[in-house]
């Protein structure tokens, strides 16, 4: 049991617009900042996807103002092949790092995690506020490489070597397009490394009297989590950023090997190894699929618990097997690499762990489905959202049976099926999880509520949407559409062209129904009817205090605990609940 | 609203299934010897993922049409085995599920990957570039000659850098931008990568593998049907990957023979 009462992050209330708002201290403004960059990002990178979906479903129609993204890229206003490539890679890699990274951890992490503890701020708040100022920087030097002169890197956001190490000579985008990239990741991964750094001594260290770590609500073990993974996987990625610039702008050849001849031209890189890239970038990458949908897990977890007025069939069960999760997730990054070329025998390594990983995910599934027989599940749109994060868990989850095992792997890598697989595994589960999260939290971090009705329908369109957009993906991939085409040429791909102008119409309308989320989010905001500080009869910590919380979140008394944080289907004196911080007994004595 | 949820959920699940129970869009005729083993093991996987797909949808929504807006005073229920049961469950049920397809799954990895090639394989080379392929035969000598990178010349045509003036081994190498093979034949194919990382991917053939530059990779396989067939990369490889394609031709051996033959006077 811990009695420090986060006394050592005390910092005294801010004076000025620019202490308050921009270089701000509080976790709380910084997990707005990080909240409203995922925004910007995920607007950004929806955009780019309409334009790549509208030209997959017809290659030669002119896209209004595409001359404004790229100069030399869209002449006509239409799209050409390395345009296409450029936009998908700037797609992929702002929606993984500046949304599916910042959005569930940094955002709602940082906002929540010090409440949720007892904790006046995190314990390191000018590395926080470093943390998010150098995330909004590498954002910025992301968005750059549009503007230099041939344009964003084209090679994906896996930037295998040596395409994205030899320089210009490969391609547009491949000089400095490729070294920005790598600098904008390079600089992202230390604000990573903050911020991971400020949420383990948090979870550790700032723990108010009686939050023993049992007693830690299960978003704050997810947060923990991920930043264990963050910290160990972003370390691992930074030096392998560095060394891709190295290999441009220092004559170095790290990721090149000897003998490349590109456009007739020998080139002058000896003795570097094509795959050590490969291995760097899945060590992250592989983990960093995990930072982005741990911290869904626990959001899901905490607004199903609270809806179902019920708690977890075990939470022990549920944070070891979120634990098993990220202790595999680094010995199973080879399954990205079954016919890259490496020592076929080393897939017999990479395939069991990775189908061992199928036990605690489905664990955790079973857990919140088996949780829901029996509960008093109350509909909301975030318990709508977390119970549509479930469903498409499962659909994500299930295609990757196949994709662990090598063999199958040999027909559908690089296929829509890989495709259609992530994207619902992790980029609409924890989109799920995200909307989620902004529905149920919304009310503590503004004190107005969101519109119910427009959140409805919101949810509506967009759990129909996303499946029709990703199922048929996976339909693509198994008759075998390779991905990171810019047309599709082939002769065995002319069928399924129909299929393509489906996914893009129901792209451009799940999209638009973004917009009507964005109008609820700006509407409640400002003119939304006046929250509760516990509108939704929840039990932890960060439903004791006003909403919006005061500037030192408890002011200035460190609240006691004397319960698990779920604390439900009892008889409190408040209702079917007993809050963490009260004192009065609870029947199952936790 | 709940009992609506309930029902799409059903519903899209159900819809989901549909094709791939019909078959509307499925991977093409397996023309290889080892794809069969591939394609078992990809219909085995396609029975339990489909399970277990159609199992979990379909009872989260029971769960949420039965359990969803309760009376006030509803008691809440336990889950009859608790977690203890669930977690048995996925240990036992999925657990052994994937342990036994990774085990099995490895059979077919193993025969294309763990067995060499047999000594009356026929050696092919293939190298790609951006953004081409291009084949290079043995000649009656049965050798390929050396190559010289900084003699790669795409205008005289000189794709792989041979120069056969000074390798007596390059003179009847014979260079082509699309394969042929005998029906029946096992075939080695040594694949180098000139440039970048490109792919050779043919989807009858169940064959996909990366070219490494750098690191002289193998595959080996045998066609088992005469027809033409597409060669696309995989592997993104700059602006004209999309469009990096060539064709497989799998003949009889006396037509390889005689194309073969054509091909060599050609050079």
């Amino acid at each position: 049991m811990h009695d420090v009462s986060g006394q050592a992050a005390h910092h005294a209330p801010p004076q000025g617009f620019v202490r308050k708002h921009v270089f701000s201290l509080d976790h709380k403004v910084i997990g707005k900042q990080y909240y409203a960059l995922a925004l910007v990002a995920v607007l950004t990178g929806m955009v780019l996807s309409w334009l790549m979906r509208l030209h997959l479903g017809w290659p030669n129609l002119a896209i209004p103002g595409l001359h404004w993204i790229s100069k030399t890229g869209a002449p006509g206003n239409l799209m050409t092949p390395e345009l296409y490539l450029q936009l998908m890679t700037m797609h992929g890699t702002i929606m993984v790092f500046f949304v599916l990274t910042t959005a569930p951890f940094a955002a709602f992490g940082n906002f929540f995690l010090p409440i949720q503890v007892g904790a006046e701020d995190m314990p390191f708040p000018r590395f926080n506020m470093m943390s998010f100022w150098v995330t909004f920087v590498a954002f910025l030097v992301m968005i750059a490489s549009f503007f230099v002169a041939d344009g964003p890197t084209l090679g994906g956001w896996t930037q295998y070597a040596p395409l994205s190490a030899v320089g210009a000579v490969a391609g547009p985008g491949q000089g400095s397009g490729v070294v920005l990239w790598a600098a904008s990741i390079g600089i992202f991964c230390i604000g990573q490394l903050l911020g991971s750094l400020n949420f383990i001594t948090t979870t550790l260290d700032m723990r108010a009297k009686g939050m023993s770590l049992m007693r830690l609500p299960l978003t704050a073990w997810a947060w923990f989590i991920t930043s264990c993974i963050g910290l160990t996987a972003f370390a691992v990625l930074m030096p392998a950023c560095i060394l891709l610039i190295l290999d441009h702008v220092a004559g170095t050849s790290f990721f090149v090997a000897s003998n490349l001849v590109i456009n007739d031209q020998l080139q002058p890189h000896s003795g570097g190894s094509t795959l050590l890239w490969q291995h760097l970038f899945w060590f992250f990458g592989h983990p960093e699929v995990y930072v982005a949908i741990v911290p869904g897990m626990g959001i899901v977890s905490h607004v199903l618990i609270t809806n179902m007025r019920r708690p977890l069939l075990s939470a022990k069960v549920m944070i070891a097997s979120m634990g098993a999760i990220a202790f595999l997730s680094y010995m199973v990054y080879g399954h990205h690499m079954f016919v890259s070329g490496m020592n076929p025998f080393s897939a017999l390594a990479f395939s069991f762990p990775t189908l061992i990983i199928t036990i605690p995910a489905t664990i955790i599934t079973l857990l919140w489905i088996g949780s829901l027989y029996g509960s008093k599940l109350r509909i909301n749109t975030a318990s709508l959202f977390a119970l549509g994060f479930i469903s498409m868990f499962v659909s994500g989850g299930v295609s990757g049976f196949f994709l662990a095992q090598p063999s199958i792997d040999i027909m559908l890598h690089a296929t829509y099926f890989v495709v259609g697989h992530f994207h619902l595994v992790m980029a609409v589960a924890a989109i799920f999880g995200i909307f989620s999260g902004t529905y149920f939290w919304f009310p503590k971090m503004t004190g107005k509520m969101m519109n119910e009705t427009l959140g409805k329908l919101h949810f509506w369109l967009t759990f129909v949407g996303a499946y029709c957009i990703f199922m048929p993906f996976h339909y693509l991939g198994i008759m075998g559409n390779v991905r990171r085409y810019a047309q599709f040429v082939d002769d065995y791909l002319q069928p399924v062209l129909g299929v393509h102008k489906f996914i893009t119409v129901a792209a451009l309308l799940t999209g638009a129904a973004q917009l009507i989320f964005l109008y609820n989010l700006i509407h409640s905001h400002f003119w939304g009817k006046a929250a509760p500080e516990n509108p939704w009869q929840a039990t932890s910590l960060e439903w004791s205090i006003p909403s919006p919380p005061p500037f030192d979140n408890f002011g200035g008394k460190p609240p006691v605990v004397y319960h698990d944080p779920y604390q439900f289907g009892v008889k409190g004196s408040m209702g079917d609940y007993i809050m963490q911080d009260s004192p009065e007994p609870s029947p199952t004595g936790d | 609203m709940a009992k609506f949820f309930a029902v799409t959920i059903i519903l899209i699940a159900i819809g989901s299934a549909i094709p791939i129970v019909r078959g509307t869009w499925t991977q093409p005729v397996d023309i290889s010897t080892h794809g069969y083993e591939i394609d078992h093991q990809y219909h085995e996987t396609m029975w339990e993922a489909g399970v277990a797909f159609l199992a979990a949808q379909i009872i989260l929504a029971v769960f949420i049409w039965k359990f969803s807006n309760r009376r006030e005073d509803a008691e809440i229920r336990r889950l009859p085995g608790g977690a203890t049961g669930l977690v048995l469950a996925a240990v036992l049920l999925v657990g052994t599920e994937v342990l036994a397809l990774g085990v099995f799954g490895m059979n077919a990895w193993a025969k294309v990957y763990f067995a060499p090639p047999g000594p009356g394989a026929m050696p092919i080379q293939a190298q790609a570039g951006q953004f081409a392929f291009y084949f290079r035969y043995p000649g009656p000598d049965g050798t390929f000659g050396p190559l010289h990178p900084d003699k790669i010349n795409e205008a005289n045509e000189n794709f792989f850098g041979l120069d056969p003036v000074s390798d007596p081994d390059s003179k009847d190498d014979i260079v082509t931008a699309e394969m042929a093979i005998p029906v029946n034949q096992e075939i080695h194919l040594l694949m180098h990568a000139k440039d970048l990382g490109h792919s050779f991917y043919v989807r009858e053939l169940r064959v996909q593998q990366d070219f490494v530059p750098g690191l002289d990779v193998s595959v080996h396989f045998t066609a088992t049907k005469v027809g033409k067939y597409e060669i696309v990369c995989t592997q993104l490889c700059g602006l004209g990957h999309y469009n990096m394609k060539t064709y497989l031709e799998v003949m009889s051996q006396e037509d390889f023979d005689s194309w073969l033959k054509q091909q060599a006077a050609l050079q």
